[in-house]
């Protein structure tokens, strides 16, 4: 039986946190690839501590819905889920590419297969490509276009940057947008000067966070000028400085990110059947005729 | 969509087995999957080996005929006379189904499920008859209501216990278990609620007429793992993590709170317990103490599950007190009369019990009505909101 478990923050705060993670679950689930689908939480229940002991299976995927390796990827949750023996040597990663290590749930004495986060994972770069088309409603999306993908920064993680940057040159490499950029909130290049970076009129601004919260719904509007005030709202596309920005929000509640969960999932083991195929089909966007 | 009202009907129209309440044990026919996973399960069986029910067993003898064994020598019987024999075994036979093939054999679920209806210290003939009529279990807040149908599958009604007695159709009913992430979200104020095992769930909902892998997952989506752990404790196995070790192997932005944490007695986690771990914030009965060797002051509460650690609300808090805490107490000189001393030790009573949209709009009586507040604040307060003129820090003055 085989079981997968995504593992997401959550808040104590704020119920958009763990949204995207629920819905990731629900097309996983539909796809009828796992036997089960569990949730589990750092700041929400079932408590990372606890999820294991509600899993079933005895082929569990445990993937990180979370942007980057570094400090929960590599600490807390092999901590947390108790995986005996756990040494982050074991992803032998530069930083963007921990892949999956077999180890012993404690908690459950039996083996899981913990996997690296989705942020770094090859099939991301689809996702923020998929968020462009969403979020302009047009699947062809590119020509005429700028595209920022936004990191938080290096204030705590240096591989927080890393990962933006494999994805906006992975990106700029299929030459669909006139320009790609990486920028960020907290070191340069900084996305507060955003119409400075580029010479196309439109420019779509992706922000590789997981959810919605204060970053992506806050910070990033009222800094890059979207608004004076995020309580006011503002549109999309916004003009700033006489370029249209088009806001995407965390790229992380893209339907599409749940393909990014699943391919984890596979590079690990996980049997699939045609889920990929059917993710990829249920999650795109209509061409609006 | 199951009737539970028939279900109790026949029950008592067309039984003849008492059960221990006098009620009667329900009619059951056998259905052709539950006759047809008994033939699997002797399938996987050597032959001779028997197939265990309640009151009797069933082998196969590796000719194609098949042997009952009750009280006396074996009874040869072919396919189609064991069908008959076990169609009037039919409650026996059901059970068995129930538990071995619907159910199945994951811990928790399957203690959880047998728990309900007591099935590991009643007859069958007894928990039939009772669950015609309808098995009444709390679980935190949730009611559950156990029926059986006249083909022994179990279905169960799930809603809160305030809505006890309410009519089905007077509530959103609901069918998917997931359906419950949405109704856990937010309390009757629509505020977000951190800590599903908060008693503040919301009414209004009814699952009513779940199956028993259903059952488990929204009660498991209701309150996550209470289940598993329950499970754990009856089992003998609860792993619990008491304050001390769980506070040394926090890190991060948590990590200060080792320095709250020096040895020195325990009166402050007996404040964090009393503050966060009573049954009017949480449901869970806390089993964790201050270490191994010291239990808290506090007492654990009631709760049906069991609480093993302090969780995520509990740790988050501990580092705001860690901060706080870390402070020097100073001495503060300001004028109060003594009703005013009493009006604010009213404010915070009422803030910390939660009581504060209790205190009616005009009932001046109350310390903690928003007028007195009001009044005081505005005697009291100076324009930087000093309580007394008083500045918080000397050097403001």
């Amino acid at each position: 039986m085989q079981s997968l478990v995504i593992v997401a923050h959550g808040s104590h705060l704020n119920p958009e946190s763990s949204a995207p993670t629920y819905d990731h679950a629900d097309t996983i689930r539909a796809t009828g690839a796992f036997d089960e689908v569990r949730t589990g939480f750092w700041k929400e229940e079932p408590h990372f501590r606890e999820v294991l002991r509600t899993v079933e299976g005895d082929e569990i995927y445990v993937v990180p819905l979370f942007v980057s390796e570094g400090y929960f990827t590599e600490q807390v949750i092999p901590r947390e889920l108790r995986l005996a023996g756990w040494d982050v040597s074991e992803w032998d990663s530069d930083g963007l590419s921990a892949d999956q290590a077999t180890l012993i749930a404690e908690d459950i004495d039996r083996e899981v297969h913990y996997c690296g986060p989705v942020g770094t994972h090859r099939a991301m770069t689809d996702v923020i490509v998929r968020r462009a088309e969403s979020v302009t409603d047009d699947p062809d999306v590119g020509d005429g276009f700028g595209l920022a993908v936004v990191g938080h920064g290096t204030e705590r993680n240096e591989n927080s940057a890393k990962a933006i940057e494999y994805h906006a040159d992975r990106i700029a490499e299929r030459d669909r947008f006139d320009e790609v950029k990486a920028l960020y909130m907290d070191e340069e290049p900084e996305v507060d000067d955003l119409p400075e970076h580029f010479e196309s009129d439109d420019v779509v601004l992706v922000p590789l966070f997981i959810a919605d919260g204060y970053h992506t719904q806050e910070d990033i509007p009222e800094d890059v000028g979207l608004c004076e005030d995020h309580t006011e709202g503002y549109d999309v596309p916004e003009t700033v400085d006489g370029t249209r920005i088009w806001y995407a929000g965390a790229v992380g509640t893209e339907p599409l990110m749940a393909d990014v969960v699943l391919e984890r999932a596979a590079d690990a083991g996980a049997d699939l059947g045609t889920a990929l195929d059917d993710v990829r089909e249920t999650t795109r966007v209509a061409t609006g005729d | 969509m199951a009737d539970h009202t028939s279900a109790t009907d026949e029950g008592e129209a067309g039984g003849d087995e008492a059960g221990d309440d006098g009620t009667a044990t329900p009619e059951i026919d056998l259905p052709g999957e539950a006759f047809d996973a008994v033939l699997d399960a002797l399938d996987d069986l050597d032959p001779g080996d028997p197939l265990r029910f309640e009151g009797f067993s069933v082998a196969r003898d590796g000719e194609g005929a098949y042997a009952l064994v009750e009280n006396s020598p074996p009874k040869p019987l072919t396919e189609r006379e064991l069908h008959e024999a076990l169609a009037e075994r039919a409650p026996a036979v059901t059970d068995w189904y129930t538990f071995e093939r619907v159910v199945g054999e994951f811990g928790p679920r399957r203690a959880f499920l047998r728990w309900i209806e007591d099935a590991d210290g009643e007859t069958v003939a007894a928990r039939y008859a009772a669950l015609a009529a309808g098995i009444e279990r709390a679980w935190g807040e949730l009611k559950i209501t156990a029926t059986v149908t006249d083909r022994g599958e179990r279905r169960y009604d799930v809603r809160h216990a305030d809505d006890a007695g309410v009519p089905v159709d007077e509530l959103d009913a609901h069918e998917d278990p997931l359906d419950a992430r949405e109704l856990v979200t937010y309390d009757e104020k629509g505020r977000y609620r951190p800590l599903k095992t908060a008693p503040s769930l919301a009414g209004g909902w009814v699952f009513p007429d779940l199956g028993p892998r259903d059952l488990y997952e929204t009660v498991e989506t209701i309150y996550p793992a209470t289940v598993a752990n329950w499970h754990r404790e009856r089992e003998g196995e609860l792993d619990v993590t008491h304050w001390r070790e769980t506070m040394e192997r926090q890190s991060g932005i948590y990590g200060v709170v080792k320095t709250w944490d020096r040895g020195e007695g325990y009166e402050h986690v007996n404040w964090v317990a009393e503050a966060c771990c009573d049954d009017s914030q949480c449901l869970k009965r806390r089993e964790w103490e201050y270490d191994d060797e010291t239990d808290l002051d506090v007492d654990g509460g009631d709760g049906v599950f069991p609480c093993r650690e302090p969780c995520s609300v509990v740790v988050s808090a501990a580092r705001k007190w860690t901060r706080l805490e870390s402070e020097q107490p100073r001495t503060y000189e300001f004028e109060l009369t003594p009703s005013e001393k009493e009006q604010v030790e009213d404010i915070i009573d009422a803030v910390a019990d939660g009581r504060t949209d209790e205190i009616r709009e005009a009932d001046t009586k109350e310390g903690a009505n928003r007028y007195r507040a009001r009044f005081l604040r505005a005697k009291l307060f100076d324009d930087e909101g000093n309580l007394g003129g008083v500045p918080t820090e000397p050097d403001e003055e």
